[in-house]
Protein backbone atom coordinates (compact mmCIF):
# COMPACT_ATOMS: atom_id res chain seq x y z
CA UNK A 1 0.00 0.00 0.00
CA UNK A 2 0.95 3.77 -0.74
CA UNK A 3 1.63 5.15 2.68
CA UNK A 4 1.49 8.78 3.57
CA UNK A 5 3.89 10.53 5.57
CA UNK A 6 2.19 10.39 8.37
CA UNK A 7 1.22 6.70 8.10
CA UNK A 8 4.88 6.10 7.72
CA UNK A 9 5.32 7.76 11.11
CA UNK A 10 2.38 5.83 12.74
CA UNK A 11 4.50 2.86 11.21
CA UNK A 12 7.58 3.64 12.96
CA UNK A 13 6.09 4.10 16.00
CA UNK A 14 6.16 7.80 16.50
CA UNK A 15 2.57 8.13 17.85
CA UNK A 16 2.57 5.56 20.14
CA UNK A 17 2.57 1.79 20.47
CA UNK A 18 -1.56 1.61 19.75
CA UNK A 19 -1.74 3.08 16.75
CA UNK A 20 1.50 1.51 15.45
CA UNK A 21 -0.24 -1.81 15.89
CA UNK A 22 -3.50 -0.29 14.25
CA UNK A 23 -1.48 0.91 11.43
CA UNK A 24 0.57 -2.40 10.66
CA UNK A 25 -3.08 -4.50 11.41
CA UNK A 26 -4.73 -2.27 8.48
CA UNK A 27 -1.87 -2.52 6.32
CA UNK A 28 -2.16 -6.49 6.60
CA UNK A 29 -5.71 -6.07 5.95
CA UNK A 30 -5.23 -3.69 2.72
CA UNK A 31 -2.75 -5.49 1.25
CA UNK A 32 -4.86 -9.15 1.64
CA UNK A 33 -7.93 -7.60 0.41
CA UNK A 34 -5.87 -5.19 -3.14
CA UNK A 35 -6.08 -1.72 -1.17
CA UNK A 36 -3.81 0.75 -2.86
CA UNK A 37 -3.59 3.51 -0.44
CA UNK A 38 -5.82 4.56 2.65
CA UNK A 39 -9.19 6.99 3.02
CA UNK A 40 -9.69 9.29 4.98
CA UNK A 41 -12.99 8.25 7.67
CA UNK A 42 -15.18 10.80 9.84
CA UNK A 43 -16.91 8.00 12.02
CA UNK A 44 -15.90 4.79 13.23
CA UNK A 45 -18.43 1.84 14.95
CA UNK A 46 -17.23 -1.19 16.87
CA UNK A 47 -18.98 -4.28 17.49
CA UNK A 48 -17.40 -5.42 20.86
CA UNK A 49 -19.43 -7.26 23.40
CA UNK A 50 -17.75 -9.47 25.41
CA UNK A 51 -19.18 -12.79 24.03
CA UNK A 52 -17.51 -12.16 21.04
CA UNK A 53 -14.05 -10.36 23.03
CA UNK A 54 -13.78 -13.56 25.58
CA UNK A 55 -11.60 -12.95 28.14
CA UNK A 56 -8.17 -12.84 26.04
CA UNK A 57 -9.98 -9.87 24.20
CA UNK A 58 -11.20 -7.68 27.21
CA UNK A 59 -7.12 -7.88 28.18
CA UNK A 60 -6.26 -7.07 25.39
CA UNK A 61 -8.28 -3.55 24.88
CA UNK A 62 -7.00 -3.66 29.20
CA UNK A 63 -3.26 -3.50 28.32
CA UNK A 64 -3.82 -1.03 25.22
CA UNK A 65 -5.89 1.12 27.88
CA UNK A 66 -2.87 1.54 30.14
CA UNK A 67 -1.23 3.67 28.04
CA UNK A 68 -0.54 6.81 28.09
CA UNK A 69 -3.67 9.17 27.31
CA UNK A 70 -2.20 10.82 24.37
CA UNK A 71 -1.43 7.44 22.63
CA UNK A 72 -4.44 5.70 23.55
CA UNK A 73 -7.44 7.93 22.54
CA UNK A 74 -9.11 7.89 19.14
CA UNK A 75 -8.53 10.28 16.62
CA UNK A 76 -12.56 10.47 14.96
CA UNK A 77 -15.90 9.47 16.41
CA UNK A 78 -15.80 6.49 17.51
CA UNK A 79 -19.41 4.44 19.12
CA UNK A 80 -19.92 1.09 19.89
CA UNK A 81 -22.50 -1.88 19.05
CA UNK A 82 -25.00 -3.77 21.37
CA UNK A 83 -23.49 -4.93 24.57
CA UNK A 84 -23.69 -7.78 25.57
CA UNK A 85 -26.16 -7.36 28.57
CA UNK A 86 -29.15 -4.25 30.32
CA UNK A 87 -27.14 -4.32 33.86
CA UNK A 88 -30.30 -3.45 34.73
CA UNK A 89 -32.03 -6.61 33.56
CA UNK A 90 -29.28 -9.17 34.05
CA UNK A 91 -30.68 -10.79 36.69
CA UNK A 92 -34.08 -11.17 35.05
CA UNK A 93 -31.97 -12.63 32.16
CA UNK A 94 -30.45 -15.32 34.37
CA UNK A 95 -26.60 -13.71 33.11
CA UNK A 96 -23.65 -14.57 35.62
CA UNK A 97 -21.90 -12.29 36.95
CA UNK A 98 -18.68 -13.13 35.55
CA UNK A 99 -20.41 -11.97 32.48
CA UNK A 100 -21.40 -8.96 33.85
CA UNK A 101 -17.79 -8.28 35.27
CA UNK A 102 -16.47 -8.91 31.89
CA UNK A 103 -18.64 -6.32 30.38
CA UNK A 104 -17.58 -3.72 32.68
CA UNK A 105 -14.23 -4.42 32.32
CA UNK A 106 -14.41 -3.96 28.47
CA UNK A 107 -16.56 -0.69 28.90
CA UNK A 108 -13.76 0.58 31.11
CA UNK A 109 -10.95 -0.43 28.60
CA UNK A 110 -13.17 1.40 25.73
CA UNK A 111 -13.31 4.45 27.88
CA UNK A 112 -10.14 5.16 28.45
CA UNK A 113 -9.71 4.70 24.50
CA UNK A 114 -12.04 7.49 23.80
CA UNK A 115 -14.63 5.64 22.28
CA UNK A 116 -18.64 6.73 23.29
CA UNK A 117 -20.24 3.46 24.54
CA UNK A 118 -23.42 4.32 22.34
CA UNK A 119 -24.19 0.60 22.68
CA UNK A 120 -26.50 0.55 19.47
CA UNK A 121 -26.86 -1.07 15.86
CA UNK A 122 -29.42 1.63 14.76
CA UNK A 123 -27.09 4.57 14.90
CA UNK A 124 -28.54 5.52 11.81
CA UNK A 125 -31.57 6.25 13.37
CA UNK A 126 -30.42 7.84 16.63
CA UNK A 127 -27.07 8.93 16.28
CA UNK A 128 -25.69 10.86 13.40
CA UNK A 129 -26.67 8.76 10.20
CA UNK A 130 -23.67 9.43 7.83
CA UNK A 131 -24.33 11.30 4.43
CA UNK A 132 -23.93 9.89 0.50
CA UNK A 133 -19.90 9.38 0.23
CA UNK A 134 -19.42 9.73 3.17
CA UNK A 135 -16.49 7.26 3.99
CA UNK A 136 -17.13 5.80 7.41
CA UNK A 137 -15.35 2.68 9.07
CA UNK A 138 -18.62 0.60 10.71
CA UNK A 139 -18.83 -2.57 12.38
CA UNK A 140 -22.17 -4.55 12.50
CA UNK A 141 -23.04 -5.47 9.13
CA UNK A 142 -26.65 -4.27 9.18
CA UNK A 143 -25.78 -1.16 10.21
CA UNK A 144 -23.04 -1.01 7.18
CA UNK A 145 -25.43 -2.11 4.43
CA UNK A 146 -28.03 0.33 5.93
CA UNK A 147 -24.84 3.17 5.48
CA UNK A 148 -24.13 2.09 2.37
CA UNK A 149 -27.02 1.66 0.51
CA UNK A 150 -30.33 4.41 1.72
CA UNK A 151 -27.48 6.72 3.06
CA UNK A 152 -25.07 6.35 0.27
CA UNK A 153 -22.38 6.53 2.85
CA UNK A 154 -19.14 4.40 2.20
CA UNK A 155 -18.23 1.26 4.33
CA UNK A 156 -16.81 -2.33 3.85
CA UNK A 157 -17.54 -4.61 7.20
CA UNK A 158 -15.25 -3.38 9.76
CA UNK A 159 -14.68 -5.99 12.78
CA UNK A 160 -13.89 -5.01 16.60
CA UNK A 161 -10.00 -4.90 15.83
CA UNK A 162 -10.20 -2.65 12.10
CA UNK A 163 -13.00 -0.44 13.45
CA UNK A 164 -10.83 0.13 16.53
CA UNK A 165 -8.32 0.83 14.00
CA UNK A 166 -9.76 3.36 12.29
CA UNK A 167 -10.63 5.53 15.21
CA UNK A 168 -7.28 5.12 16.01
CA UNK A 169 -5.50 6.34 12.40
CA UNK A 170 -8.61 7.86 11.48
CA UNK A 171 -8.38 5.99 8.13
CA UNK A 172 -9.10 2.82 6.61
CA UNK A 173 -7.80 0.93 3.94
CA UNK A 174 -8.94 2.05 0.22
CA UNK A 175 -11.10 -1.24 -0.99
CA UNK A 176 -14.27 -2.74 -1.56
CA UNK A 177 -16.65 -0.08 -0.85
CA UNK A 178 -14.81 2.69 -0.69
CA UNK A 179 -14.50 2.29 -4.68
CA UNK A 180 -17.00 3.28 -7.49
CA UNK A 181 -16.58 0.41 -9.55
CA UNK A 182 -17.52 -1.79 -6.50
CA UNK A 183 -20.42 0.08 -5.62
CA UNK A 184 -22.17 -1.29 -8.91
CA UNK A 185 -24.70 -3.48 -9.14
CA UNK A 186 -23.36 -7.55 -10.30
CA UNK A 187 -27.69 -9.04 -10.32
CA UNK A 188 -30.79 -7.79 -10.29
CA UNK A 189 -34.22 -8.67 -8.75
CA UNK A 190 -37.30 -8.34 -9.97
CA UNK A 191 -39.95 -8.16 -7.72
CA UNK A 192 -43.91 -9.38 -8.24
CA UNK A 193 -44.63 -8.64 -4.04
CA UNK A 194 -43.64 -6.02 -2.17
CA UNK A 195 -43.34 -6.79 1.45
CA UNK A 196 -45.71 -5.70 3.76
CA UNK A 197 -44.97 -6.70 7.03
CA UNK A 198 -41.40 -5.83 9.00
CA UNK A 199 -40.76 -9.78 8.65
CA UNK A 200 -41.09 -10.38 5.07
CA UNK A 201 -38.86 -7.31 4.31
CA UNK A 202 -36.33 -9.18 6.56
CA UNK A 203 -37.83 -12.43 4.57
CA UNK A 204 -37.10 -10.72 1.23
CA UNK A 205 -33.67 -10.41 2.46
CA UNK A 206 -33.28 -13.86 3.27
CA UNK A 207 -33.61 -14.46 -0.05
CA UNK A 208 -31.89 -11.95 -2.02
CA UNK A 209 -29.14 -13.07 0.61
CA UNK A 210 -29.32 -16.59 -0.14
CA UNK A 211 -28.87 -15.64 -4.26
CA UNK A 212 -26.33 -13.24 -4.09
CA UNK A 213 -24.16 -15.23 -1.46
CA UNK A 214 -21.14 -13.58 -1.17
CA UNK A 215 -19.80 -10.13 -0.13
CA UNK A 216 -19.01 -8.84 -4.11
CA UNK A 217 -22.36 -9.09 -5.04
CA UNK A 218 -24.66 -5.87 -5.14
CA UNK A 219 -28.24 -6.48 -5.97
CA UNK A 220 -30.36 -4.23 -7.46
CA UNK A 221 -34.22 -4.79 -6.99
CA UNK A 222 -36.93 -3.42 -9.21
CA UNK A 223 -40.48 -3.72 -9.03
CA UNK A 224 -40.62 -2.39 -5.88
CA UNK A 225 -44.39 -0.84 -5.15
CA UNK A 226 -44.02 1.64 -2.82
CA UNK A 227 -41.45 3.60 -1.40
CA UNK A 228 -40.47 1.10 2.00
CA UNK A 229 -39.48 3.39 5.51
CA UNK A 230 -36.48 3.26 7.41
CA UNK A 231 -37.69 -0.03 9.73
CA UNK A 232 -38.68 -1.67 6.45
CA UNK A 233 -35.33 -1.05 4.77
CA UNK A 234 -33.56 -1.99 8.33
CA UNK A 235 -35.21 -5.40 8.61
CA UNK A 236 -34.50 -5.88 4.89
CA UNK A 237 -30.77 -5.08 4.98
CA UNK A 238 -30.14 -6.62 8.04
CA UNK A 239 -31.42 -10.15 6.87
CA UNK A 240 -29.63 -9.77 3.39
CA UNK A 241 -26.19 -8.83 5.29
CA UNK A 242 -26.70 -11.76 7.77
CA UNK A 243 -27.87 -14.82 4.86
CA UNK A 244 -25.65 -12.76 1.91
CA UNK A 245 -22.44 -11.31 3.54
CA UNK A 246 -23.86 -8.43 1.63
CA UNK A 247 -22.78 -4.91 2.19
CA UNK A 248 -25.06 -2.91 -0.49
CA UNK A 249 -27.96 -3.21 -2.05
CA UNK A 250 -29.82 -0.76 -4.53
CA UNK A 251 -33.31 0.03 -4.88
CA UNK A 252 -34.40 1.76 -8.28
CA UNK A 253 -35.87 4.75 -8.19
CA UNK A 254 -35.75 4.25 -4.01
CA UNK A 255 -32.38 4.44 -2.78
CA UNK A 256 -29.54 7.27 -3.67
CA UNK A 257 -27.53 5.88 -6.40
CA UNK A 258 -30.25 3.97 -8.35
CA UNK A 259 -32.74 6.94 -9.14
CA UNK A 260 -32.64 5.18 -12.30
CA UNK A 261 -31.53 1.40 -12.44
CA UNK A 262 -29.40 2.31 -15.29
CA UNK A 263 -27.53 4.27 -12.70
CA UNK A 264 -25.84 1.08 -11.47
CA UNK A 265 -25.81 -0.97 -13.98
CA UNK A 266 -22.34 -1.36 -15.72
CA UNK A 267 -21.68 -1.60 -19.25
CA UNK A 268 -20.95 -5.23 -20.75
CA UNK A 269 -23.14 -8.33 -21.00
CA UNK A 270 -26.40 -8.47 -19.62
CA UNK A 271 -26.50 -9.03 -15.23
CA UNK A 272 -28.19 -12.41 -13.83
CA UNK A 273 -32.22 -11.71 -12.97
CA UNK A 274 -33.96 -13.29 -10.44
CA UNK A 275 -37.27 -12.80 -10.11
CA UNK A 276 -39.32 -13.43 -6.63
CA UNK A 277 -42.73 -13.37 -6.11
CA UNK A 278 -45.13 -14.49 -2.62
CA UNK A 279 -44.68 -17.88 -3.43
CA UNK A 280 -40.94 -17.49 -2.83
CA UNK A 281 -41.53 -15.71 0.49
CA UNK A 282 -43.86 -17.83 1.73
CA UNK A 283 -41.50 -21.13 1.09
CA UNK A 284 -38.91 -19.19 2.79
CA UNK A 285 -40.85 -18.80 5.83
CA UNK A 286 -42.26 -21.84 6.20
CA UNK A 287 -38.74 -23.10 6.76
CA UNK A 288 -38.56 -21.28 9.98
CA UNK A 289 -42.03 -22.94 11.31
CA UNK A 290 -42.57 -26.51 10.26
CA UNK A 291 -42.12 -28.75 13.35
CA UNK A 292 -41.94 -26.57 16.00
CA UNK A 293 -45.32 -26.58 17.85
CA UNK A 294 -44.78 -24.31 20.92
CA UNK A 295 -42.01 -21.52 21.74
CA UNK A 296 -40.27 -20.35 25.24
CA UNK A 297 -39.92 -17.14 24.44
CA UNK A 298 -40.73 -14.00 21.94
CA UNK A 299 -37.91 -12.04 20.97
CA UNK A 300 -38.22 -8.23 19.33
CA UNK A 301 -34.34 -7.80 18.42
CA UNK A 302 -31.82 -7.56 15.63
CA UNK A 303 -31.66 -4.95 14.44
CA UNK A 304 -32.89 -3.07 18.01
CA UNK A 305 -36.23 -1.72 17.81
CA UNK A 306 -37.10 1.82 16.98
CA UNK A 307 -39.18 4.24 18.29
CA UNK A 308 -41.97 3.82 15.79
CA UNK A 309 -41.35 -0.40 16.40
CA UNK A 310 -41.92 0.33 19.54
CA UNK A 311 -45.16 1.85 19.74
CA UNK A 312 -46.39 -0.36 17.48
CA UNK A 313 -45.79 -3.56 19.61
CA UNK A 314 -46.94 -1.49 23.14
CA UNK A 315 -50.16 -0.78 20.85
CA UNK A 316 -50.59 -4.83 19.74
CA UNK A 317 -49.87 -5.49 23.59
CA UNK A 318 -52.56 -3.20 25.31
CA UNK A 319 -54.99 -4.87 27.19
CA UNK A 320 -52.97 -8.37 26.74
CA UNK A 321 -50.64 -10.51 29.00
CA UNK A 322 -48.14 -12.41 27.82
CA UNK A 323 -47.70 -15.52 29.47
CA UNK A 324 -44.52 -16.63 28.32
CA UNK A 325 -40.92 -14.07 28.63
CA UNK A 326 -41.72 -11.31 25.46
CA UNK A 327 -38.55 -8.83 25.28
CA UNK A 328 -38.02 -6.05 23.60
CA UNK A 329 -34.73 -4.71 22.84
CA UNK A 330 -33.93 -1.08 21.74
CA UNK A 331 -31.09 1.15 22.24
CA UNK A 332 -30.28 3.49 24.91
CA UNK A 333 -31.03 6.20 22.68
CA UNK A 334 -34.82 4.93 21.74
CA UNK A 335 -34.86 3.94 25.60
CA UNK A 336 -35.68 7.53 27.68
CA UNK A 337 -38.15 8.00 24.91
CA UNK A 338 -39.64 5.43 25.56
CA UNK A 339 -40.01 5.51 29.18
CA UNK A 340 -41.14 9.58 28.87
CA UNK A 341 -44.02 8.43 26.09
CA UNK A 342 -45.41 6.12 28.40
CA UNK A 343 -44.73 2.95 25.80
CA UNK A 344 -42.45 0.62 28.16
CA UNK A 345 -44.96 1.10 31.04
CA UNK A 346 -47.57 -0.16 28.56
CA UNK A 347 -44.96 -3.02 26.97
CA UNK A 348 -44.43 -4.44 30.75
CA UNK A 349 -47.84 -3.48 31.78
CA UNK A 350 -48.72 -6.80 29.13
CA UNK A 351 -45.98 -8.91 31.26
CA UNK A 352 -42.96 -7.98 28.27
CA UNK A 353 -39.85 -7.05 29.18
CA UNK A 354 -37.86 -3.41 27.58
CA UNK A 355 -34.29 -3.98 27.38
CA UNK A 356 -31.66 -1.55 26.38
CA UNK A 357 -28.30 -1.49 24.72
CA UNK A 358 -27.83 -4.87 23.93
CA UNK A 359 -28.90 -7.58 21.42
CA UNK A 360 -30.49 -10.65 21.92
CA UNK A 361 -27.88 -12.68 19.94
CA UNK A 362 -24.80 -11.03 21.11
CA UNK A 363 -25.86 -11.46 24.62
CA UNK A 364 -24.93 -14.98 26.17
CA UNK A 365 -27.46 -16.67 24.21
CA UNK A 366 -26.33 -20.00 24.53
CA UNK A 367 -25.88 -19.67 28.42
CA UNK A 368 -29.46 -17.63 28.66
CA UNK A 369 -30.81 -20.20 26.87
CA UNK A 370 -29.55 -23.04 29.35
CA UNK A 371 -30.57 -21.17 32.37
CA UNK A 372 -34.05 -20.08 31.63
CA UNK A 373 -34.71 -23.38 29.90
CA UNK A 374 -35.21 -21.47 26.51
CA UNK A 375 -35.80 -23.37 22.88
CA UNK A 376 -38.00 -22.87 21.08
CA UNK A 377 -38.33 -18.60 20.01
CA UNK A 378 -40.42 -16.78 18.14
CA UNK A 379 -39.42 -13.22 16.36
CA UNK A 380 -40.11 -10.84 13.62
CA UNK A 381 -36.23 -10.40 12.66
CA UNK A 382 -35.04 -12.77 9.93
CA UNK A 383 -31.96 -12.15 10.94
CA UNK A 384 -31.95 -13.78 14.41
CA UNK A 385 -33.43 -16.73 12.71
CA UNK A 386 -30.84 -17.34 10.92
CA UNK A 387 -28.38 -16.55 13.75
CA UNK A 388 -30.00 -18.14 16.47
CA UNK A 389 -30.02 -21.70 15.56
CA UNK A 390 -26.25 -21.71 16.27
CA UNK A 391 -26.74 -20.61 19.84
CA UNK A 392 -29.34 -23.85 20.56
CA UNK A 393 -32.32 -22.36 20.16
CA UNK A 394 -34.92 -23.20 17.26
CA UNK A 395 -36.52 -20.53 15.83
CA UNK A 396 -39.97 -19.08 14.20
CA UNK A 397 -40.29 -16.29 12.41
CA UNK A 398 -43.56 -14.80 12.69
CA UNK A 399 -44.94 -10.91 12.16
CA UNK A 400 -44.99 -8.67 14.97
CA UNK A 401 -48.67 -8.90 16.02
CA UNK A 402 -48.45 -12.77 15.20
CA UNK A 403 -45.47 -13.01 17.82
CA UNK A 404 -47.45 -10.95 20.51
CA UNK A 405 -50.52 -13.61 19.83
CA UNK A 406 -48.00 -16.72 20.18
CA UNK A 407 -46.97 -14.91 23.66
CA UNK A 408 -50.39 -13.87 24.70
CA UNK A 409 -51.21 -17.60 24.20
CA UNK A 410 -48.23 -19.16 26.24
CA UNK A 411 -46.01 -19.74 23.23
CA UNK A 412 -48.11 -22.41 21.78
CA UNK A 413 -47.91 -21.99 17.93
CA UNK A 414 -52.25 -22.00 17.34
CA UNK A 415 -53.55 -23.42 13.68
CA UNK A 416 -54.89 -19.39 13.97
CA UNK A 417 -51.66 -18.25 13.92
CA UNK A 418 -49.89 -20.94 11.84
CA UNK A 419 -52.45 -19.93 9.12
CA UNK A 420 -52.05 -16.57 9.31
CA UNK A 421 -48.15 -17.24 8.58
CA UNK A 422 -48.46 -19.65 5.94
CA UNK A 423 -50.96 -16.87 3.77
CA UNK B 1 -6.61 -30.92 -14.73
CA UNK B 2 -9.35 -32.88 -13.73
CA UNK B 3 -11.20 -33.10 -10.32
CA UNK B 4 -8.28 -34.53 -7.85
CA UNK B 5 -5.79 -34.99 -9.81
CA UNK B 6 -4.26 -31.93 -9.44
CA UNK B 7 -1.85 -31.93 -5.93
CA UNK B 8 -1.45 -28.19 -5.45
CA UNK B 9 -3.40 -24.99 -5.39
CA UNK B 10 -2.61 -21.70 -5.69
CA UNK B 11 -4.53 -18.55 -3.75
CA UNK B 12 -4.92 -15.16 -4.53
CA UNK B 13 -3.89 -14.16 -1.22
CA UNK B 14 -3.14 -15.44 2.35
CA UNK B 15 -1.66 -14.58 5.71
CA UNK B 16 0.02 -16.43 9.07
CA UNK B 17 2.07 -19.18 9.29
CA UNK B 18 2.67 -22.33 7.33
CA UNK B 19 0.21 -25.21 8.88
CA UNK B 20 0.12 -28.94 7.95
CA UNK B 21 -3.29 -30.70 9.30
CA UNK B 22 -5.92 -32.76 8.07
CA UNK B 23 -8.48 -31.16 6.13
CA UNK B 24 -12.28 -30.95 6.98
CA UNK B 25 -14.30 -30.26 3.82
CA UNK B 26 -17.53 -28.98 2.97
CA UNK B 27 -19.71 -26.58 0.24
CA UNK B 28 -20.66 -24.82 2.95
CA UNK B 29 -19.72 -21.16 4.63
CA UNK B 30 -18.44 -20.18 8.13
CA UNK B 31 -18.83 -17.46 10.72
CA UNK B 32 -17.33 -18.56 14.03
CA UNK B 33 -20.66 -16.83 15.74
CA UNK B 34 -23.14 -18.68 13.21
CA UNK B 35 -21.89 -21.92 13.03
CA UNK B 36 -19.62 -22.61 15.74
CA UNK B 37 -20.14 -23.61 19.28
CA UNK B 38 -16.80 -22.22 20.84
CA UNK B 39 -16.51 -23.65 23.91
CA UNK B 40 -17.21 -27.67 23.05
CA UNK B 41 -14.83 -27.06 19.61
CA UNK B 42 -17.78 -28.32 17.13
CA UNK B 43 -19.70 -26.72 14.67
CA UNK B 44 -23.27 -26.41 16.73
CA UNK B 45 -25.57 -24.58 13.90
CA UNK B 46 -28.04 -27.95 12.20
CA UNK B 47 -28.37 -26.52 8.78
CA UNK B 48 -24.76 -26.26 8.61
CA UNK B 49 -23.38 -29.45 6.38
CA UNK B 50 -20.60 -29.92 9.06
CA UNK B 51 -22.74 -30.09 11.88
CA UNK B 52 -21.37 -31.69 14.77
CA UNK B 53 -18.16 -31.88 13.59
CA UNK B 54 -15.29 -31.06 15.90
CA UNK B 55 -13.28 -28.52 14.16
CA UNK B 56 -10.12 -27.94 16.87
CA UNK B 57 -6.77 -28.78 14.72
CA UNK B 58 -8.83 -28.82 11.49
CA UNK B 59 -7.68 -27.62 8.39
CA UNK B 60 -11.52 -25.96 7.57
CA UNK B 61 -11.65 -25.30 3.65
CA UNK B 62 -15.16 -23.96 3.08
CA UNK B 63 -16.84 -22.51 0.06
CA UNK B 64 -16.79 -18.29 1.83
CA UNK B 65 -17.36 -16.11 4.38
CA UNK B 66 -21.08 -15.54 6.04
CA UNK B 67 -22.77 -13.35 8.49
CA UNK B 68 -21.46 -11.26 10.93
CA UNK B 69 -18.99 -9.29 11.83
CA UNK B 70 -17.76 -11.44 15.46
CA UNK B 71 -15.07 -13.67 13.65
CA UNK B 72 -13.05 -10.48 13.95
CA UNK B 73 -12.56 -10.82 17.67
CA UNK B 74 -13.42 -14.44 17.71
CA UNK B 75 -10.57 -16.10 15.75
CA UNK B 76 -8.74 -14.20 18.64
CA UNK B 77 -10.71 -15.31 21.52
CA UNK B 78 -10.39 -19.13 20.27
CA UNK B 79 -6.82 -18.80 19.73
CA UNK B 80 -5.91 -17.91 23.08
CA UNK B 81 -8.14 -21.01 24.17
CA UNK B 82 -6.59 -23.02 21.88
CA UNK B 83 -9.58 -24.62 20.24
CA UNK B 84 -9.68 -23.18 17.28
CA UNK B 85 -8.84 -24.90 13.48
CA UNK B 86 -5.26 -25.09 12.33
CA UNK B 87 -6.47 -22.91 8.80
CA UNK B 88 -9.04 -21.73 7.09
CA UNK B 89 -9.28 -22.67 3.42
CA UNK B 90 -12.00 -20.42 1.62
CA UNK B 91 -12.95 -19.89 -1.70
CA UNK B 92 -13.93 -16.45 -0.89
CA UNK B 93 -13.12 -14.11 2.15
CA UNK B 94 -14.42 -11.44 3.56
CA UNK B 95 -13.31 -8.22 5.15
CA UNK B 96 -13.88 -10.22 8.13
CA UNK B 97 -12.18 -13.28 8.03
CA UNK B 98 -9.18 -11.48 7.15
CA UNK B 99 -9.15 -8.80 9.89
CA UNK B 100 -9.98 -11.57 12.19
CA UNK B 101 -6.90 -13.58 10.93
CA UNK B 102 -4.90 -10.67 11.13
CA UNK B 103 -5.45 -10.07 14.78
CA UNK B 104 -5.13 -13.28 15.32
CA UNK B 105 -2.24 -14.28 13.56
CA UNK B 106 -4.14 -17.17 12.02
CA UNK B 107 -3.53 -19.23 8.63
CA UNK B 108 -5.88 -17.97 5.99
CA UNK B 109 -5.55 -18.53 1.98
CA UNK B 110 -8.37 -17.66 -0.35
CA UNK B 111 -9.19 -17.18 -4.19
CA UNK B 112 -8.58 -20.16 -6.17
CA UNK B 113 -9.44 -20.92 -10.15
CA UNK B 114 -11.63 -23.90 -8.65
CA UNK B 115 -13.73 -24.80 -5.95
CA UNK B 116 -11.36 -25.89 -3.50
CA UNK B 117 -14.66 -27.35 -1.45
CA UNK B 118 -14.56 -29.86 -4.65
CA UNK B 119 -10.47 -30.31 -4.93
CA UNK B 120 -9.83 -31.34 -1.49
CA UNK B 121 -10.98 -34.43 -0.19
CA UNK B 122 -12.81 -34.33 3.11
CA UNK B 123 -9.50 -35.82 5.39
CA UNK B 124 -6.97 -35.28 3.74
CA UNK B 125 -3.82 -34.40 4.89
CA UNK B 126 -2.86 -30.76 3.81
CA UNK B 127 -0.29 -28.60 3.78
CA UNK B 128 -1.23 -24.62 3.92
CA UNK B 129 1.54 -22.03 2.99
CA UNK B 130 0.36 -18.87 2.92
CA UNK B 131 4.15 -17.86 3.14
CA UNK B 132 5.20 -18.92 -0.72
CA UNK B 133 5.29 -16.21 -3.13
CA UNK B 134 1.94 -17.96 -4.27
CA UNK B 135 0.11 -19.19 -1.49
CA UNK B 136 -1.16 -22.67 -1.93
CA UNK B 137 -2.80 -25.65 -0.44
CA UNK B 138 -1.76 -29.20 -1.25
CA UNK B 139 -2.11 -32.46 -0.65
CA UNK B 140 0.57 -34.47 1.36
Amino acid sequence: MKLSDEEQAMRRGEFGPLRQWAIEHQIRVGDYLGAADFVPVTQAHIMADTESLGRAGVEWLEHWAALAAAQRQVRVPTITDPRGTDFAQAQKLKQQPWMLDLERRAIAAFEALGVLMTDTCINYQTIMPPVRGEHVAYGDTGVVIYCNSVCGARSNFEGGPSALSAGLTGRTPRYGYHLDAQRQATLVVELSATPRELSDWGTLGGIVGRLAGDYSQVPALVGVDRVPGPDELKHFGAALASFGSVALFHIAGVTPEAMRLADVIPEGPALPTHEIGEVDLRAFRSRYANDVGEVDLVVFSAPQLSLMEMQTLAGLLDGRTAKIPLLAVTSPQVKPDCDRLGLTARIEAAGGTVLSGMCFYQSYAREMAEANGWHGLATNSAKLVNIIGGYGYRPVLLSMSQCVEAACAGGKLTANIMLKQKN
Amino acid sequence: MGRMTQKIFYAAAGMGRKVCATALVASDGFSARYDLDRIAGVFSRPEHKLAGESYVGRVLVLDGAKGGVATAWMLHEMKVRGVMPAALVLNRANPIMVQGAALADFTMISGFDCDITKAIANGAEVEVDPTAARPFIRVV
